[in-house]
């Protein structure tokens, strides 16, 4: 069995770098990109742990994962343990040690982030879970002490799984509704076969479900039933709809026939398994040069995912310089591998077409970097008379959502703010009607995995509070 | 899954089904869709609900198979199941005393302006509908749209039934002798309702069409459904599917309905040669 090793060689040790598919050979597959490590690998990483009694690195963990004490028991080969000890508190760790910008959080707070490589705790967070599935390792079972009060969850993403899987171990009775056929939410529609396998996220919310929670697809709250018909069944709601309302430019030529939003692009991709035509019967339509406007994280899943269906050019066009690019590093640097070619301050004014409706080209403008704006990025101002054409057929809107109003609208007295955000308490998650709470994308606009995680872990923590103190929902309508 | 309670042929292509889903039967509203599903890996298609009845539970959908996902679902049988089934999405018809209004009704459409006349009929209006096909055999619903409307006149192309001609010249002649007309429904394929809003222009009446563009989600978290209405975008699925079909751009809604032409053909293609489906043999 492996051990501990001296404090010496912890912080002379060389962080183990992941192995990863060669981009000659991914841009032709949808299958992951980085292959994870072996148990040696990952036994090797793990013995860098400082195993500081103050740990920093879990301030940064909005999963709450008892992280040097899941590291320890990797190093003790005690993999079954060690998984244990991540679902404690993650119902989700092979999605979150995949998605999880861990470079901002856990591992940003690692001690050894200051004089060389942190730990790299999403790596054996990754490895831990991959093992634990590959293994068939049983996950965290139904509660013994079953309570009574019913608790529904609208939305099956990382928020609403979180919340469902949360309050479930705690015993309550939890019903997640799911607009589409499929639960995952985000997780399924929106990240790439080649970032989260979608086997993964079924296996994990099968492991939610064996906790007790049902989960009911194919229900739209806001059109199958509304908030309020909710009201009148549970006790406490949990709103985590998503933020799912694609943002255009608004310029001339956007509805052209091959001008998609990305989630429209993603959807067709992941949930309905386009790049699997025909045998499943969803079509997706590549042309030959494809623009992606927009450079967040989104953004990079489109343009790779263009590449992967048969473009031959895929560009990433965006407003502002490399400096603002808001993706991660690593999704960047994929891309980048995989020859997407980038157009930095570049503005689209106008999508071109010919008489059937296709895309011919895209006029854009030339950017150069002004003044900082009240985001405190330097604002792109256009310069006068650089218009040029872009030779593209087809564009993928990646530049953000907006709130869908479809829940919202169905629920009295939860009020939202002048984007159609839901405003909840900074602590409870509470919104302005009591015993509903709400988090995820719907609460922060577009966000990432991991806060929505959190909101859910916050969310269940004040919906069990709020129903030990006696109160219902039930008992108000 | 979605047991589907009764199956009925319309003729050759054209099927009508009743499927249970008590939630949605008990709220969906005239003019109102679905998505469904026939199979996981199936693709999501919209259909404008035909009709519903609450007590049973039951919703109804009216289709012609005319590619492979509407040719699959038309193989289902009788107490067999749908993979997925969502609704009721988008607004419902505005039914309101308007005094004379028309429906025009054209291919599955016909069957989709039949819970609109009710309605409209049971608010006090004087309904006259107007329904047309190619031939006799394609006339459906005809009965039914008797009971709700004042007046019903059926055209035929080769004048096998009912008045010789199309929609849109039953509707002109109404037009120019009835001034009390108000407004008019079209519903059916997109180019009867670009014809009979283009016929309508001239009149003072008011005239509504029913979008049916290419959905994946329904909810309004796509835009695949986009169109441009009055020189705005909108998205069929959750700010229609009903509009004032004088502010549609109808050349772009029918460049976006026929976008995936291509891949239609071919994904009908597979299917046929990899069904095991017999139930169009003979
Ligand atoms: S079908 Fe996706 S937004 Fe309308």
């Amino acid at each position: 069995m492996a051990k501990m090793i001296d404090m010496k060689e912890r912080t002379k040790r060389e962080q183990v770098p992941m192995r990863e598919q060669l981009p000659s050979a991914r841009i032709h597959n949808f299958e992951e990109v980085p292959l994870g490590y072996t148990k040696e690998e990952a036994i090797y990483e793990a013995q860098r742990c400082l195993q500081c009694k103050n740990p920093t690195c879990m301030i940064g963990c909005p999963a709450e994962i008892n992280i040097p004490a899941f590291i320890r028991l990797v190093v003790e080969e005690d993999f079954e343990k060690a998984y244990l000890t991540i679902l404690k508190t993650d119902a989700l760790p092979a999605v979150t040690g995949r998605v999880c910008p861990q470079e901002e959080q856990c591992q940003k707070e690692c001690v050894l982030n200051k004089k060389g490589k942190p730990i790299a705790i999403g790596r054996l967070e990754r490895f831990v879970a991959d093992w634990a599935r590959e293994n068939k390792i049983k996950g965290i079972e139904k509660s013994d002490s079953q309570k009574e009060q019913k608790v529904a969850v609208v939305g099956s993403g990382p928020a609403g799984l979180t919340c469902a899987a949360d309050l479930a171990k705690l015993g309550y009775q939890v019903t997640l509704f799911e607009a589409l056929h499929k639960p995952g939410g985000v997780l399924v529609y929106g990240i790439p076969e080649f970032r989260l396998p979608k086997s993964i996220v079924e296996y994990e919310v099968a492991g939610i479900e064996k906790l007790g929670v049902k989960v009911v697809c194919n229900q739209v709250i806001g059109a199958t039933k509304s908030v309020e018909s909710l009201k009148k069944e549970f006790d406490a709601i949990f709103l985590a709809n998503g933020a799912g309302a694609p943002r255009f430019m608004n310029i001339p030529g956007e509805n052209r026939n091959d001008v998609y939003s990305a989630n429209e692009f993603l959807t067709r991709s992941n949930l309905m398994k386009a790049y699997l035509f025909p045998e499943y019967d969803t079509p997706i339509k590549i042309r030959k040069k494809a623009a992606t406007i927009g450079a967040g994280n989104v953004a990079m899943d489109a343009a790779r995912t263009a590449l992967r269906l048969g473009a031959e050019q895929s560009y990433i066009v965006y407003r502002r310089s490399r400096a603002e690019v808001p993706a991660r590093a690593e999704e960047v640097h994929h891309a980048e591998e995989e020859g997407i070619v980038f157009h930095f301050l570049t503005l689209p004014v106008k999508i071109l077409g010919d008489e059937e409706g296709r895309v011919t080209g895209m006029e854009c403008l030339r950017m150069e970097l002004g003044e900082p704006d009240e985001s405190g990025r330097r604002r792109p101002v256009p310069i006068p008379n650089s218009n040029f054409v872009l030779e593209v057929d087809m564009v993928i809107d990646a530049i953000g959502t907006m709130a869908n109003p479809i829940v919202a609208r169905s629920a009295t007295g939860v009020e939202v703010n002048q984007w159609g955000y839901f405003k909840v308490d900074k602590m409870t998650r509470m919104t302005t009607c009591e015993g509903i709470f709400a988090g995820g994308d719907i609460v922060r606009g577009s966000a990432t995995v991991i806060s929505a995680v959190g909101d859910g872990k916050f969310a269940a923590r004040a919906i069990d509070e709020y129903l030990l103190s006696g109160k219902s929902l039930r008992k108000n309508s | 899954m979605y047991l589907i309670k009764k199956k009925t042929k319309l003729y050759q292509n054209m099927f009508s089904m009743w499927v249970e889903v008590p939630e949605i039967a008990q709220t969906v509203q005239p003019g109102q869709f679905v998505i469904l599903m026939t199979a996981k890996k199936g693709e999501r298609i919209p259909l404008t609900v035909a009709d519903y009845d609450r007590e049973e539970g039951l919703v109804q959908i009216v289709f012609q198979a005319v590619g492979k996902t509407t040719e699959e679902l038309s193989c289902i049988q009788e107490g067999e199941y749908l993979y997925s089934f969502i609704g009721p999405l988008g607004h419902k018809t505005e039914i309101g005393l308007f005094g004379t209004v028309v429906l025009v009704g054209g291919g599955t459409g016909i069957a989709c302006i039949h819970p609109i006349a009710r309605g409209l009929k049971e608010a006090g209006n004087r309904v006259i509908a107007i329904i047309g096909a190619r031939n006799k055999e394609l006339i459906i619903m005809e009965e039914e749209l008797k009971k709700v409307s004042d007046e019903l006149i059926v055209t035929t192309d080769d004048g096998s039934y009912g008045r010789k001609g199309f929609v849109t010249q039953a509707l002109k002649e109404k037009l120019d002798r009835d001034p009390s007309i108000k407004k008019i429904w079209a519903i059916g394929p997109p180019i009867m309702m670009k014809v009979t809003t283009n016929l309508v222009k001239s009149y003072p009446v008011d005239i509504i069409v029913s979008l049916n563009t290419i959905m994946v989600d329904g909810t309004g978290m796509c835009g695949s459904c986009r169109v441009t209405i009055g020189n705005e975008t909108k998205f069929v699925c959750t700010d229609g599917p009903e509009f004032d079909g004088r502010l549609v751009d109808w050349d772009e809604f029918m460049h976006r309905n026929n976008r995936y032409q291509k891949e239609e053909k071919e994904s009908w293609q597979h299917f046929k040669d990899e069904s095991k489906c017999g139930c169009k043999e003979g």
